[in-house]
Formats: structure tokens, C-alpha cells, sequence
């Protein structure tokens, strides 16, 4: 069993989509995606301007607890995408982790490439949906 | 327990010290003492294995190993006796370096030590190995503890940690299993409580174990700092919290048992955390289930006492300030509404509201809204709980807007509450609240309802998302003065029922206008629920009202910004409770920038509505609007001729024409320099109405107000403005006209102030150039001149302006140093040039000897000269040019040749030469003369002489012409000297050279014979 709660942000840091499954305690979930956004905003930071431009989209595990792993993504253009994993799971590696994201990421390109979507809009994508859905009942 | 004891009592190493010297007299006797001493330890040790070392303390100074055979037997000799091995015996030489050898002894003892914890490990581990699973569950965990608390006392910290964690994964498996095994759910949750309970101090010892480290230097990162151990900490206090309370929920009739099962003979457990009851027990039987009883119900009843909210709260606050520290913003915000929540629990709702009211807008801004939700309802049950209307109000009207992801059951109960409060009536209760503390809380509110007065709150809303938007929008930027001001208020509510509203105002920067901006309809109480209402006062959901309202702008606001300071939208009435939201401003709450924002971005279509319906997302608030004063209805025209030249009057007229239906009264010109130009060109520039005489730099540069009466509908007004620019180059000029006239606006009669302006840039050029050149009297160019020598001033006035130019006259200054030759005249009088002509004149001057060698100033012309023009009153301009100064040079000798202008074919051509000494010396001069072809000449044709000072010499030639035409003369050279400089060159400027050579008369035939 796994629980994954998976958003993707912008740069205001409000929720452009937010999932998880199991879907009780789907609060406690929320909390942790938000927390991580401090870590998030600190490695971006610390990362440096010189580097934007070649730099690592992963940001590797943001940070643990005891149950979940945390893992974080950013876009060139910020857009961040928080994983939220149960730590049991210890078929989901490092590797595994990258091409979920890069997953997401081109999900959301692609609702970007759409002329009907205002980027800022909270996203409802039947595609990025079923991506994620897939996903997810991949990792469970 | 065996902790205290391997901590305190049992030693790892012990160490003898003895006094021996390796050459010892009587060392049999010592020996035998030593290894007597050591079995003594030994012994008192019973046979732990506690390793046991001996130092020899020496006087003298060892030698280098190997080389003392007597130290080297003695020693094996020693070690024998006491039955040690080699590496346990030490020597310890009491001599100058003291220090070193204590640190090398301590670093060896360490060694020991080391060893001595490695062994008890192993002995631990052996034993583990002959455990199985099954049936040595409680042993199996005791011993995996134990390796790591040996591995701690190892100052291994690696390993010690990660026994512990093999410890718990044990202790947990060990709980899954018991679980199965007794079948007991109390008891399994019981020893669940055990585990946290135990779990939750570790953390604590942790975080703080961590901070310490911290302290003394070791860096924290952000994802690795106390706050996270306080946090888990927290976290397992929470987790027995809520165990507690299911496991303890006897009621109060249970009394403790008696005697207490948890004392012990000793009042020590061998264990940490083991029952007292059952020390020594090592199997899960249950040996004798009422004692077993006993022991669990007094410690639940000890637990009951625990106030777990505070030593959660405790440990949050402590991670929370962890948290601050590592700028962990969010971290430290989710901790704080743990706090919150955690104080809500422990019924101390004021400070759960303090704490939960602060995080509000952080989770409000960033857009979270499903926590923001959560938190919300937490307070609105404090609130609810505590009775405070004003907080009740405003979570209710955030929880029934927008930003709240609740069921639309849920808004709706929360909206049915809202309208009871607003009745001056109780609500009904949050769900899941404490009975007793909703007892409570009715109590209050029916104080709340019965007390009369301060009934009224006023809700500023721009800091969260209430249930009601505004936008407020003035029809246009501006307004004039003399058409009503018109703006729309719309309103929308995303509560799940219509809402009535009792008010609707509007306040201006203004406040005289604020009257005329009010929606108000007394309603009756029992009116309020009725849902089917589709008055002007009711809002319903999802559908934008918009309310319209006009107003006169007051004269006086003209030019003036006038500006909604707010937008008052009142709930409720004056007889029940009163709710004023404030949307300061033009409407907008703390997230509609942020959708304004996205709307302005988005290319979606909008799904067509009804004529009298607006999409809320299109509205946009503006939330000002300017006062201009109302539009003239004269025309200002300009006539002139530009460019403006320098200094003339340039003349400017201004005709004025009203268009106007009536009379335009107190009619003002102000015309001139507009202001806001090079500072400079104030000075340069004087506005004056006279045209007929210069004015000078006293006059302004603008005329303001100048009166001209008042202007009867299609009257025309000519008025000429004369200008004087002083300096060359671009103006502004400004005209400005401005009247009083009657209007009437809606019904009410306003006297407006109407103005036109009208600018125009006038270029300034110099009216002409004026050349002045130094020639000589062979009008040659001279770059100086010589003293007493006459020379030539030329002046030439170019005309550079477009128009016609008359020179009246001019006139030449002269400075004392020149003299003229001749009268001074002026020969361009009343000479009109025409754009790109020009008028010369030429003056004959002389300058005496000077002993300034920079220059002479030569004097001034005047030229005097106005713009050509039929009209005679054109004053006339003077200017005046400064002439350059002149550079003036002696010469020793000056030479001037009398001779004719012409000569003629054999006729005798008397030429005599003067040769003036200009010095105070004698000079002496030598003459020669170089004859030219075309003449034959008589006289000196070499001579040396001698001039006096002051005076000249003549010399005296016949030149005879052989032929006609420009003949070059005999070149005379003259020779001085003291004076080497003096060249020819220079003579050549003085005397001529050529000489035109005419036919003789009567003899052109004779000539063409000849030829």
C-alpha cells in the first residue's frame, strides 16, 4: 500500500492540483505537501541564479518522516510537483521517482499546450487525471 | 534497573596503581603485595568481566624497550603473578613529562574499556542467538536494547542508533504479535501506550540531545533540526493522548486500587517501563489476572491525571521555535495550528483562537484553501464555544464564501446560524463539540441575546474572503463638471441561500457626496427567512446585483480626484445585531486581485447572458474618478509671423470667439513664457501688450489675468501680445482663456468655470550675422596690424532672417587707442536686405604705438534695424557688436612708394620711395634695386645709408616702361642691420609691386607697324 498525495504549484504556491489516495486523512497530506514548500523554496534558493538554466529539475527527497517520503520537483519556470510517499514502499528508488516526475511534467506541459487552459487555473485535465490515476495504481 | 547499573555501579576497567621501580631491592615481597592487591579486586568484582589493569609508578625514567632485560622479566614476571596479560600492565614514570604520559595512559584505558563493552555485546548477542522468536519475544527486545545501550556506553553512536532502531522495529513486531496472542484489545492498545509513551520522551531526549549538539557548534540544515524530533515528540503525545482517552474512560466512581500495585519493595524496577506487578516474569501467562487487573486500572488511572494537551503543546512550541529558527515559514505555521488545535482540545479556546487567527491569512494568501477550511472550522467552533459574535461572524462569513471547500449542507447550516445570530438569536451548536462545553456555551449566548446595546460590528473585509464580493466601477475615468458622476456597486453572494441586506452606502474622499449614495429599505424581522424574495434588497447566490447611483460633482472638486474610500454593506438591523461589512475602497477581498489577475489572462469565452446581467470575472474596480471642469465652447486662434528675431518686438495676436449659447462672463487672458521652462529663459523673455516701445528686462515673461470683459455669444475679441526674446533659440508660449458661464445639471443650476488654453513654440534667430575683418590698405588680410600704419576695418551684416530686414543705421564706437583716418559715416543707411543679402561697409583707421602686446580693442558697432513693415510704429532695435580686438605690431622701418597709378610705353615713370625710421636708434640700411625687364630705370641702383630716429629718407627712381600691360615694378630690397628680421616680405606688404603699363597715346598704328 502506498499513499501518494501529488501536487503541482506555481509560483504563489497555491495548489494547481492536488490528489491523494487513500482519500481519508486526505488533510494530513495537504499539510505535508505545504510544509514542503519551505524546503523546496530553500533549495531553490540555494541553488543560485547562475545555475538556473542547466540546473537539476529533481530535487531529490525533500525531506523524511517517520511514515512518508517527500519528494520534490521543479519546472523551469517553478511550477513545483511535491511527491508524497509512503516510506514502506521500498520499491518506489530514487530512479523510479525521476520518471514519475518527468511524467508529470509532461502531463503538464501539455495542458499548458492547450489554448483553452489560463496557466494559473487549478487544472482540470481528464488526461492529467488519468495519468495520474494510472500512476498511482501503478505504485499502490 | 541495569541501566543505573552499568552507568554507576559496575566499572568497565579497574585499575591498580602501585609503586614499583624495575631495580627494586626487595621486589619479590612487592610482587607478591601487587598480585595479592589485584586479586582482592578481582574478587570484590565477582567474577563480572570487568577488566582489571595495573600501573606501575616509577621514580626514574625508563629505558628504551628491549634494552632493560631485568624491566622486560620483572614484568613478564609481574604479569604472571596477577594473572594479567601483558597489555594490561602499565607504567607510569613519575618524571618531567607528567602530562603526556597521563593523556597516553587515558587513551589506553579508553582502549580497554572499549573492549570491555565489546565483549559484554557479544556475550548479549550470544545469548540472543540461542533466543528464538516465539517464545522469548520480551527477552529478544530487552536484548537488542541492551547492545544498544551498550554501543552508546562505547561512545559508538552509529551503532547504538541503529540497535535502537532494530529495538523498535522489534518492539513493534512484538506488539502485532501479542495482539494476536491474547486477544486482549485493551491490553494490546494498552502496551501500544506503552510504546509511545516510552517512544515520545526518547524523541524529546533526542531533540534536545540535538539542540545541545547544536549549540556547541554543529550546524543544523533546514531538513535536519531539532524542530523535526520535537515534532515526532509531539506527535507520540498525541498518539498516547488519544489511547489515553479511550483506555482511561472509567468513570469517576472507580477508586484507586489498594494497596498501589506499582509500588515495589525497592521502589526501583529492574526494567524501565516494566510493570512492578510482574517483575520477574518473564512469560506472557497471565500468573494472577486480578493482580494483573489492578496494576492496569491504577495506571490508567494515573494517566488520566497526565494533562497530555499541555505536554503536547509544550514539545510543539518547542518545535515551532525549532522551526522558526531553521526558516521553516510553513513548517512552523501547520505546528501552530497543531498548537491550536491542540489548545481547543485542552477547552482553552481564546488562545486556540489567538493561535489559529494567526495563521488564517498565511494559509488565506498562499491559496490553500482546503486548510484553510479546516482551520476556519476549528475556530468557528471556538468561537461558537466562547460566544464570541464578532469572531463567529467572520469565520461564518469566510466559510460560507468562496474560498471554503465545504459541502453545501455544511454553508448551509452555517448560513441558517448566521441568520439567527443576525436575529439577535442563538445559534444551534457546531457539530462535534464537547457536550459539557456546549452547555456552556448556550449559557453565554443567551447572555449575548438578552444584553442590549453594542450590537452593531463592523467587519473590515479586506483581510479574508467573505461570503458577499463588491466591485464598485465609476462609469469613466473622469467626469465633467457639468454631467452627473455615475457608478455601479455590484454585489454577489456565494452563500447557498438568498441573503437580504438591510443597507447599502457608499463613502467618498468627499464625505458631502456620501448622502446621495445610499440603498436603504427598512424590512420587517419576519421577512428575513423569506427566500422567495426577488427585492432590490436581496441577494442571490450566484446572480451579480448591480445598483446604479448618480450624483452632481460640487464645483470646487474640479481638477480634483474624487475616490470610494469604502463600500458599507449592512446585515441585519439596527433592532437585532448589525453586521457592516467594509470593503475598503472600490470593493475586493484578500483573493480577488489574485482572480482579477487570472481573468485578465484568460481567452475563455464567456457563455452569453442576458442584457441586464454581467459576467462577475469581467468587472473590474475602479475605484476613482477625476472632476474636469467642463468643456469650452470658445475657439483661441494665434496669428504671427515666426521666426521671432532677437530682441525685436515680436508681435503675437490672439483672437478670441465664443461659441457659446449664453454669455460668457469675466472673460481672462493669460498669455506669455509657460511656466515649467529653463529658468534662464524667464530672464530672457518679457511679455508685454504696448508694442509701440521697447520694454526692457523689467517686464514679466507671462501676463497672467489679464480682463477682458465678457464675450456675448458669437462675439470675437482680437488682442496683439508683443513678445521680446532676448536669447536665440525655442519657447513655449502659453494662452490661456478662461470665463465664468451658467449651466444647468439635472434640475440644478452650477456656475462653471471653463477654460481653453492654446500653446505655440516660437523659434528666436539672430535677425543677421555680422563679419568684421582687417585689411591693409592693399586690402590684404591682416592677421595684426602695424603701429601708425593705416589699416581697414570692413563690417558685413548678412540678413539670416526669413523676413525683410531695414538697416536704419549704423554706427562705429571707436576706443580711445584708435583714431580714424577719415569721417565715420555710415553708408548702409535705410538699406533693406532681403533674406541671405548683405551690406558692407569699410572704415579707414590708424593706431598708434602700443606697449600692449595681447591686443587693442578696437570699439563697438551699432547697427540699428527693425523687420521691414508697412506699419510705422515697429520700434527699432539696436544691436550692438563688440569688434574684435587687434593685435598691433611696430616695425623699424616703414616704406611707402609715391608713384602714379598708371604709366605708359616710354614715357618716364617717376616712382620715390620714403624710408621712415621708426626706431630711436640709427639705422643703417642698405638699398638695392633689382632691375625687371619691362622697364629701364634711373636713380641708385645700390645704396648703403644711414637714417636719423624719427626721420626719412627719400629715394628717388625713373622708371622707364618698355611695354604695356601689369607690369611687375623693379623690386626694391631693403637690407636692415640691427634689424635681420625685417624682410622683404614684409616691405612688399607696404609698396607695390606692379604698375599697369599703358599704349602710349596716338602711337597704336606705329607699334602695329612694328609689330
Amino acid at each position: 500500500m502506498a499513499d501518494t498525495g501529488r501536487a503541482g504549484q506555481t509560483l504563489e504556491n497555491y495548489p494547481l492540483y492536488i490528489r491523494s489516495v487513500p482519500t481519508e486523512n486526505e488533510l494530513k497530506f495537504h499539510y505535508t505537501v505545504h510544509t514542503s514548500l519551505d524546503v523546496v523554496d530553500e533549495k531553490i534558493s540555494a541553488m543560485g541564479k547562475a545555475l538556473v538554466d542547466q540546473r537539476e529539475l529533481y530535487l531529490g527527497l525533500l525531506y523524511p518522516t517517520e511514515d512518508y517520503k517527500v519528494y520534490g520537483y521543479v519546472t523551469n519556470s517553478k511550477v513545483k510537483f511535491v511527491m508524497v510517499v509512503d516510506s514502506s514502499n521500498t520499491a518506489l528508488r530514487d530512479n523510479e521517482i525521476r520518471s514519475m516526475f518527468r511524467k508529470l511534467h509532461n502531463s503538464y506541459t501539455d495542458i499548458m499546450c492547450n489554448p483553452f487552459y489560463n496557466p494559473g487555473d487549478r487544472i482540470h485535465s481528464r488526461a492529467f487525471d488519468n495519468m495520474v490515476n494510472s500512476m498511482m495504481m501503478q505504485v499502490c | 534497573g541495569w541501566m543505573n547499573k552499568h552507568l554507576n555501579l559496575v566499572p568497565a576497567l579497574v585499575v591498580v596503581f602501585y609503586e614499583l621501580d624495575w631495580d627494586e631491592p626487595q621486589w619479590k615481597e612487592k610482587q607478591s603485595e601487587c598480585a595479592t592487591r589485584v586479586e582482592i579486586v578481582r574478587q570484590s568484582l565477582q567474577g563480572r568481566n570487568t577488566k582489571v589493569a595495573v600501573v606501575l609508578i616509577q621514580k626514574k625514567t625508563p629505558l628504551p624497550p628491549g634494552e632493560d632485560v631485568i624491566a622486560s622479566e620483572r614484568a613478564a614476571a609481574l604479569c604472571n603473578a596477577c594473572d594479567l596479560s601483558g597489555k594490561s600492565l602499565f607504567v607510569l614514570p613519575h618524571t618531567d613529562h607528567l602530562v603526556g604520559y597521563i593523556i597516553r595512559l587515558e587513551n589506553a584505558f579508553y582502549e580497554h574499556a572499549q573492549t570491555y563493552y565489546y565483549t559484554e555485546i557479544r556475550r548479549v548477542k550470544s545469548h540472543k542467538e540461542f533466543l528464538n522468536k516465539t517464545t522469548h519475544q520480551l527477552l529478544f527486545v530487552r536484548h537488542q536494547f541492551k547492545i544498544a545501550f551498550f554501543s552508546e556506553l562505547k561512545q559508538d553512536t552509529q551503532n547504538a542508533l541503529k540497535n535502537y532502531r532494530t529495538a523498535y522495529n522489534l518492539v513493534h513486531e512484538l506488539r502485532a504479535h501479542e495482539t494476536n496472542m491474547l486477544e486482549i484489545k485493551t491490553m494490546a492498545g494498552f502496551i501500544n501506550y506503552k510504546v509511545t509513551s516510552l517512544k515520545g520522551p526518547f524523541y524529546i531526549a533526542f531533540g534536545d540531545l540535538f539542540d545541545e549538539a547544536i549549540k556547541l557548534g554543529l550546524t543544523a540544515i533546514q531538513t535536519q533540526n531539532p524542530g523535526f524530533y520535537y515534532q515526532q515528540a509531539a506527535y507520540y503525545a498525541q498518539e498516547r493522548k488519544q489511547l489515553a482517552s479511550m483506555l482511561c474512560n472509567h468513570d469517576s466512581s472507580v477508586i484507586y486500587p489498594n494497596p498501589d500495585p506499582l509500588e515495589t519493595q525497592t521502589g526501583v524496577l529492574d526494567f524501565y517501563g516494566q510493570r512492578p506487578w510482574r517483575q520477574g516474569i518473564l512469560s506472557f501467562d497471565l500468573s494472577d489476572p486480578e493482580k494483573e487487573k489492578m496494576g492496569i486500572l491504577s495506571l490508567q488511572l494515573k494517566e488520566k491525571n497526565v494533562l497530555h494537551s499541555e505536554l503536547i503543546i509544550t514539545l510543539l512550541s518547542n518545535a515551532v521555535a525549532q522551526f522558526k529558527k531553521y526558516k521553516c515559514p510553513r513548517m512552523k505555521s501547520h505546528l501552530m495550528v497543531q498548537m491550536g488545535e491542540e489548545y481547543y482540545y485542552a477547552k482553552d479556546y481564546a488562545k486556540a483562537l489567538k493561535l489559529l487567527d494567526y495563521v488564517m491569512c498565511e494559509y488565506r494568501s498562499e491559496g490553500w484553501c482546503t486548510l484553510l477550511t479546516s482551520i476556519l472550522t476549528t475556530a468557528l467552533k471556538c468561537s461558537y464555544l466562547m460566544a464570541q459574535l464578532k469572531d463567529y461572524i467572520t469565520y461564518s462569513l469566510e466559510l460560507l464564501g468562496r474560498a471554503s471547500t465545504l459541502k453545501e449542507d455544511q454553508k448551509s447550516r452555517i448560513e441558517k446560524n448566521l441568520i439567527k445570530v443576525l436575529m439577535n438569536e442563538s445559534p444551534d451548536p457546531e457539530p462535534d463539540c464537547d457536550t459539557a462545553a456546549v452547555k456552556a456555551s448556550q449559557k453565554l449566548w443567551a447572555d449575548r441575546v438578552s444584553l442590549a446595546g453594542s450590537n452593531v460590528f463592523t467587519i473590515e473585509v479586506q483581510d479574508f474572503i467573505p461570503f458577499v464580493q463588491c466591485k464598485a466601477k465609476f462609469l469613466a475615468p473622469s467626469f465633467h463638471v457639468d454631467v452627473p458622476v455615475q457608478f455601479d456597486v455590484y454585489l454577489r453572494a456565494d452563500c447557498p441561500h438568498p441573503i437580504r441586506f438591510s443597507k447599502l452606502c457608499i463613502s467618498f474622499n468627499n464625505q458631502d457626496y456620501n448622502q446621495y449614495c445610499v440603498v436603504e429599505e427598512a424590512y420587517q424581522k419576519s421577512d428575513i427567512l423569506e427566500q422567495s424574495s426577488q427585492g432590490t434588497m436581496c441577494l442571490v447566490p450566484g446572480k451579480t446585483r448591480k445598483f446604479t447611483f448618480k450624483f452632481v460633482a460640487k464645483t470646487e472638486d474640479v481638477g480634483k480626484k474624487i475616490e470610494i474610500t469604502s463600500v458599507d454593506l449592512i446585515l441585519g438591523s439596527e433592532s437585532g445585531r448589525c453586521v457592516i461589512l467594509n470593503w475598503r475602497g472600490g470593493g475586493g477581498d484578500a483573493a480577488s486581485s489574485q482572480e482579477a489577475l487570472q481573468a485578465a489572462r484568460s481567452f475563455r469565452r464567456r457563455p452569453k447572458l442576458p442584457d441586464n446581467e454581467v459576467h462577475w470575472d469581467s468587472l473590474t474596480i475602479q475605484a476613482s474618478t477625476m472632476i474636469i471642469s467642463r468643456v469650452p465652447n470658445i475657439s483661441v486662434q494665434l496669428r504671427h509671423e515666426p521666426p521671432a528675431l532677437t530682441n525685436e518686438m515680436y508681435c503675437l495676436i490672439v483672437t478670441v470667439q465664443s461659441h457659446e449659447d449664453t454669455v460668457a462672463k469675466d472673460v481672462k487672458l493669460t498669455a506669455g513664457l509657460k511656466p515649467g521652462q529653463d529658468a534662464n529663459l524667464t530672464q530672457k523673455t518679457q511679455v508685454t501688450l504696448h508694442g509701440t516701445d521697447a520694454c526692457d528686462e523689467s517686464f514679466p515673461a507671462l501676463l497672467p489675468d489679464i480682463p477682458v470683459g465678457d464675450l456675448q455669444p458669437g462675439e470675437k475679441l482680437e488682442k496683439p501680445i508683443y513678445i521680446r526674446c532676448g536669447t536665440v533659440g525655442a519657447r513655449m508660449f502659453l494662452v490661456y482663456v478662461s470665463y465664468l458661464i451658467d449651466t444647468i445639471v439635472e434640475g440644478k443650476e452650477i456656475l462653471c468655470k471653463c477654460h481653453r488654453d492654446e500653446t505655440v513654440t516660437i523659434e528666436t534667430v539672430f535677425p543677421f550675422d555680422v563679419a568684421v575683418k582687417f585689411v591693409s590698405t592693399k586690402l590684404e588680410h591682416l592677421d595684426r596690424v602695424f603701429a601708425d600704419i593705416p589699416f581697414l576695418l570692413m563690417t558685413d551684416i548678412l540678413s539670416a532672417s526669413p523676413w525683410p530686414l531695414t538697416i536704419v543705421t549704423t554706427q562705429l564706437q571707436l576706443s580711445p587707442s584708435m583714431t580714424p583716418v577719415d569721417q565715420l559715416e555710415s553708408y548702409v543707411e535705410n538699406v533693406v536686405l532681403q533674406t541671405g543679402e548683405s551690406a558692407s561697409e569699410c572704415f579707414c583707421l590708424r593706431c598708434p604705438p602700443v606697449t600692449n602686446a595681447s591686443g587693442v580693442a578696437t570699439g563697438c558697432y551699432i547697427i540699428s534695424w527693425k523687420r521691414s513693415s508697412p506699419v510705422e510704429s515697429v520700434p527699432v532695435v539696436s544691436t550692438v557688436i563688440t569688434l574684435p580686438h587687434v593685435i598691433v605690431e611696430s616695425i623699424p622701418l616703414h616704406v611707402n612708394a609715391d608713384l602714379p597709378s598708371f604709366g605708359r610705353v616710354r614715357e618716364s615713370l617717376p616712382v620715390r620711395y620714403h624710408l621712415q625710421n621708426k626706431t630711436d636708434l640709427v639705422q643703417d640700411v642698405e638699398v638695392s634695386v633689382e632691375p625687371s625687364d619691362a622697364f629701364m630705370f634711373s636713380g641708385l641702383k645700390q645704396i648703403r645709408l644711414r637714417i636719423l630716429p624719427g626721420t626719412q629718407q627719400e629715394m628717388l627712381y625713373n622708371f622707364y616702361p618698355l611695354m604695356a600691360g601689369y607690369q611687375q615694378l623693379p623690386s626694391l630690397h631693403v637690407n636692415l642691420l640691427r634689424f635681420p628680421n625685417f624682410t622683404n616680405q614684409l616691405l612688399r606688404r607696404f609698396i607695390p609691386t606692379h604698375i599697369f603699363v599703358k599704349v602710349r597715346l596716338g602711337m597704336t598704328e606705329d607699334n602695329s607697324i612694328m609689330s
